[in-house]
């Protein structure tokens, strides 16, 4: 299975602002805890994602253990020349893992 | 007193002699006590039941819309043609008849809490000493873009059975083999936690009959849901390529659909399907809403003993209505707390104690007609919050034969002759 969906537009005019959806799977163990031998679950959240547009940064969030599992980020940017959007993340556990979209800009 | 006297020759003879005049105060109050019940389905009806032969002189009066209810229990058997929906309808005659249960047929619109009186759709009111709400819920328009009233006409909800019912039956039939039926289910809470899982199982059960090279997608906005083991277990076992569970964190969640083009939209796909059934989040009626009675949640918050409201004195909110969390939004669950809030009203009404509840509920799901499965619970009462007694809940094996399956939906179907009979007469 996946480790994540991201949806963006097949085809987008240059200069228009369009939506990005990323849906990353991911327990998000807050560290708060027990496992059923009363042994604390150890910490293991993702702690930052970005997302980069031909490379350039295009969003950063930093996460914190009430985000619930399975995080899910929407966030727009502008369509300046085709080519791919990759986020990447990494969780506690040191953990990096990314995913790619590609996207076409008409102009 | 002779032994042979049945209870009702007691209660006759009892009748004739003085004993009026031997009643208190307290006791002569409960006897002109007025108690107005609006909702006619699982909740409503049993209270209004169990009213009356817990307090046989109280004055109970029925308020419901419709002269005939058809139950949701067992209305995905009815979906798929293994019943006649006819066998799921039922009538207030019996508790008009020999429960002595005026039956008024309106819609109540809106609740006076000070006056006490509610005020129906013809315009005319009821005066009350006590108020049982038992509406159950109403479907969402304002969450899935474009799924409004006039949307389910076209993508029915069929979750308030009936012609919803139907009409997702009729497009069922008209489907043709091959065809893509999508279903989706709600973030919880919502009316019948297990019932989408047990509706995907029997439109799977369909097509494998009838339609085997269609297949039905569950997308759902939850990862998990009541008895999923026992529900993804038997779909490998017996759809494997029939039906498919998209949860949440695989972007099951419905955000849009457009009945114009007959598309329905997730946070990341698109589906064109033969057959859409979208299974909405809900709320509770809006009476239950009226005068902030669900306090701006959508949902009523209830004292766990009495079901009484804990924003309006005299104002009881049994069933999907209520917040009863832990107990489900289930049939099972608003019968029961029916009974516990009659016993309570009538306890209240006479200044008596009122007792500490324990309840109970069961939910019964069929993966196939002969495959039932179970999920159950006893819950208590602490601190006034309802609380599930350590070490009663449980399900079905994960592991059971055949045998056990097949007399699980035999229960099932029992549970059914039962609280129908139970809560219609």
């Amino acid at each position: 299975m996946a480790k994540a969906r991201i949806k963006v537009p097949e085809v987008v005019k240059r200069g228009a602002v369009f939506e990005v959806r990323l849906l990353i799977r991911h327990p998000m163990e807050t560290g708060f805890r027990y496992n059923n031998v009363g042994q604390k679950i150890p910490k293991n959240i993702v702690h930052t994602v970005r997302c980069m547009y031909n490379g350039a940064e295009v969003f950063h969030a930093e996460l914190f253990p009430g985000i619930a599992a399975n995080p899910y980020f929407s966030f727009f940017t502008t369509a300046e020349g085709s080519g791919e959007l990759e986020c990447v993340w990494t969780d506690d556990a040191g953990v990096t893992t990314s995913e790619r979209a590609a996207l076409t800009v008409s102009e | 007193m002779p032994s042979y006297l049945t209870r009702r020759q007691f209660f006759s003879l009892a009748g004739s002699l003085p004993f009026a005049r031997l009643l208190t105060g307290r006791a002569r109050a409960s006897t002109q006590a007025r108690v107005v019940v609006v909702g006619g389905g699982f909740g409503g009806a049993a209270c209004a039941k169990y009213l009356r032969l817990a307090g046989p002189s109280l004055d109970v009066t029925l308020v419901t819309p419709q002269r005939q209810f058809v139950t949701c229990p067992f209305s995905n058997a009815a979906l798929v043609g293994l019943r006649p929906l006819a066998s799921l309808t039922y009538t207030y005659q019996r508790l008009r008849e020999c429960y002595g249960v005026q039956i008024v047929h309106a819609q109540a619109r809106e609740i006076d809490p000070i006056a006490q009186r509610i005020t129906l759709s013809d315009g005319s009111t009821l005066a009350y000493d006590k108020l049982v709400l038992s509406p159950g819920v109403e479907l969402r328009w304002d969450v899935i873009e474009g799924y409004d009233a006039e949307a389910s006409t076209v993508f029915p909800h069929a979750w308030q059975a009936g012609s919803q019912t139907l009409l997702l039956r009729r497009q069922l039939e008209a489907m043709e083999d091959g065809g893509l039926v999508v279903m989706s289910a709600p973030e919880t809470p919502y009316r019948c936690p297990p019932g989408p899982y047990e509706r995907a199982s029997l439109i799977a059960h369909y097509l494998k009959t009838h339609k085997p090279k269609s297949k039905v997608l569950l997308l759902d906005a939850k990862d998990s849901f009541t008895k999923d083991r026992l529900f993804l277990a038997a779909w490998k076992r017996l759809y494997p390529n029939l039906l498919e569970w998209v949860p949440g964190a695989q972007g099951g969640r419905v955000t849009q659909v457009d009945t114009r083009t007959g598309i329905v939209r997730t946070e990341f796909d698109e589906y064109t399907p033969a057959v859409a059934n979208i299974v909405a989040p809900q709320r509770a009626a809006a009476i239950a809403r009226a005068g902030g009675l669900d306090a701006g949640m959508g949902w009523c918050s209830v004292h766990g003993g009495t079901f009484e409201s804990r924003v309006h004195a005299n104002i009881h909110i049994i069933g999907d209505a209520a917040i009863a969390s832990p107990m489900p939004k289930s049939a099972f669950s608003a019968n029961n707390q029916a009974k516990v809030c009659a016993a309570a009203i009538v306890a209240l009404l006479r200044g008596e104690p009122v007792a500490r509840p324990v309840l109970m509920n069961t939910c019964y799901s069929l993966v196939a007609p002969d495959y039932g499965i179970s999920i159950s619970a006893v819950y208590a009462v602490e601190n006034d919050t309802i609380q599930v007694v350590p070490g009663s809940s449980g399900t079905s094996p994960l592991d059971a034969s055949e045998t056990t399956r097949a007399l699980e939906a035999a229960y099932t179907r029992s549970w059914y002759a039962n609280i129908t009979a139970d809560t219609f007469g």
